[in-house]
């Protein structure tokens, strides 16, 4: 469980998140959406540490991160999984070397039991005959899942993904969301997702934090999301007319 | 003020890159690689332009001489001391500034861009260590062997282009070559090496490591880091042969 506390944070003077407080739960796929530079992206990646928050308290299992010595908070990254909106694979390396790089970084495992859990994440994720393919030689769909291997690889207990599914077809983008969800349930872990795709929301929604212009406007699951008062949320909604017609046709039933 | 901050982020980095690697093992791998990328892929460029350079000079040097009672062994002593003290060291060092410097920079900076650095701080790992102490060892390690390599084939481009045009006879230049030669030249030159190697490495990492943006901006970084480092080597060129010499 992750549990943010009055996130304050600032950039040059410029305020961008304002009094943010919520709890990201084991086995859920919690996810922030808002629209684009809401907030969203400062952050997760404030949550994991690549932003310095101005104000307030993030605590991972109670493990307060944002007093923690840069010793413990690097032995606590071990523990964190981060899919970055463009896959961000290092371009040198094979997939196979990507998964495995953590691996070979922090692990003690003989190079045999690394290879099976190379191939064991490569094969969760669906990916075959492309170990020794370079990033630039498989598509955007395979960059996604090659880093959720790569983040999955180390067994986390926190899952990060930043816009998983930008610029991916909504067909591809249902096969990432529904396999972060069976990761998210099956290794019980606590997973964060930014996100603006409501097709995303609707289908993984457990946990909902919504947050327009640096502060947090509802949060609630996918369930409570098509009936909620809330006028921002309504807008970033219903800019899609699909959902506003869901809506009203199950008001009419 | 803004000369104070960076100088002030670039120890910093400095810091970070020399702190104790996670895995050895991985460190020394990478260090491997950066020695055949920046350093044996730049012997083909450093013998092209050494053996051009050895040549002109040697013309240089000969259709200069007008005295006629000047040794005509002066083309090959003045060609190879021009090699050992200045050319192979410092002009090489501007020359591989551009070469190995906006690579480093063009490098790193694509992966910072592209969230690749982000992804390896999320992993526990010690980004600056990791990627570039292994490119300082590289070209520290390997800018002393650039170096004795371009003195060898400027002298061997004297060789071919002086006889060849008839500017000086083989035995004359040969005989110049091998007279009156002060192994501290070499000495000193390797030294110079040594911080012109870190000099490049150091200043391009720093370039790419703090570059913020997008493709044009690692493109702008590129031309700074290496703006920089020329005049950086200008700097410690002066302040080594003062001290040296």
């Amino acid at each position: 469980m992750i549990e943010i506390k009055n996130i304050y944070k600032s950039f040059d003077q410029k305020e961008v998140l304002r009094n943010i407080s919520k709890v990201f739960n084991k086995g859920e796929t919690n996810l922030i959406i808002g629209r684009s530079g809401s907030g969203k992206t400062v952050l997760l990646k404030s949550i994991v540490g690549l932003h310095e928050i101005d104000s307030g308290q993030i605590l991972y299992d109670d493990r307060d991160f944002t007093t923690m010595s840069p010793k413990f908070r690097k032995k606590l990254r071990e523990e964190m999984g981060m899919v970055f909106q463009g896959g961000a694979l290092f371009d040198s390396l094979t997939v196979e070397e990507n998964v495995r790089f953590p691996l070979d970084m922090f692990s003690l495992l003989s190079s045999a039991q690394k290879q099976k859990q190379v191939d064991f994440c490569l094969e969760r994720v669906n990916i075959t005959n492309a170990n020794k393919l370079s990033p630039s030689e498989i598509s955007g769909g395979m960059k996604k899942r090659v880093a959720i291997a790569r983040a999955i690889v180390m067994n986390p207990k926190y899952l990060f993904c930043d816009e998983p599914n930008s610029g991916l077809d909504p067909e591809t983008s249902l096969v990432i969301d529904e396999l972060i969800h069976s990761i998210t349930v099956d290794l019980q872990i606590t997973t964060i997702i930014n996100t603006h795709d409501m097709n995303s929301v609707m289908e993984i929604g457990d946990n909902i934090l919504f947050i327009s212009g640096g502060e947090m406007c509802w949060e609630g699951n996918r369930k409570e999301i098509l009936y909620a008062e809330n006028h921002k949320l309504q807008e970033f909604v219903f800019a899609n007319k699909q959902y506003q017609k869901i809506r009203d046709d199950k008001i009419n039933q | 003020m803004n000369v104070f901050y960076q100088t002030g982020r670039y120890f910093s980095l400095m810091l970070k890159v020399f702190s104790k690697p996670e895995r050895h093992s991985l460190y020394v791998r990478q260090t491997f690689n950066e020695i055949e990328n920046l350093g044996v892929n730049s012997v083909g460029i450093v013998a092209v332009i050494s053996i051009f350079m050895g040549g002109i000079m040697t013309l240089q040097v000969a259709y200069n001489m007008t005295n006629p009672l000047l040794p005509r062994t002066i083309i090959g002593l003045g060609n190879r001391d021009t090699l050992i003290l200045e050319f192979s060291s410092t002009i090489m060092a501007l020359i591989m500034a551009g070469k190995i410097g906006s690579n480093i920079t063009s490098e790193i900076g694509s992966m910072k861009v592209t969230e690749q650095i982000d992804s390896l701080e999320i992993m526990g790992v010690n980004s600056a260590g990791y990627l570039i102490l292994p490119k300082i060892i590289a070209v520290v390690l390997m800018f002393p062997l650039l170096y004795i390599l371009s003195v060898f084939f400027g002298i061997i481009g004297g060789m071919i282009v002086g006889p060849a045009v008839g500017a000086v006879t083989l035995a004359d230049y040969l005989n110049g070559v091998q007279n009156q030669f002060i192994p501290y030249y070499v000495i000193f030159s390797l030294i110079k090496c040594l911080v012109f190697g870190f000099l490049i490495a150091s200043i391009s990492a720093f370039f790419g490591y703090t570059v913020e943006g997008g493709a044009f901006d690692v493109g702008s970084a590129s031309t700074r880091a290496v703006v920089n480092t020329n005049i950086m080597i200008l700097v410690w060129d002066l302040i080594l042969t003062q001290l040296l010499l």
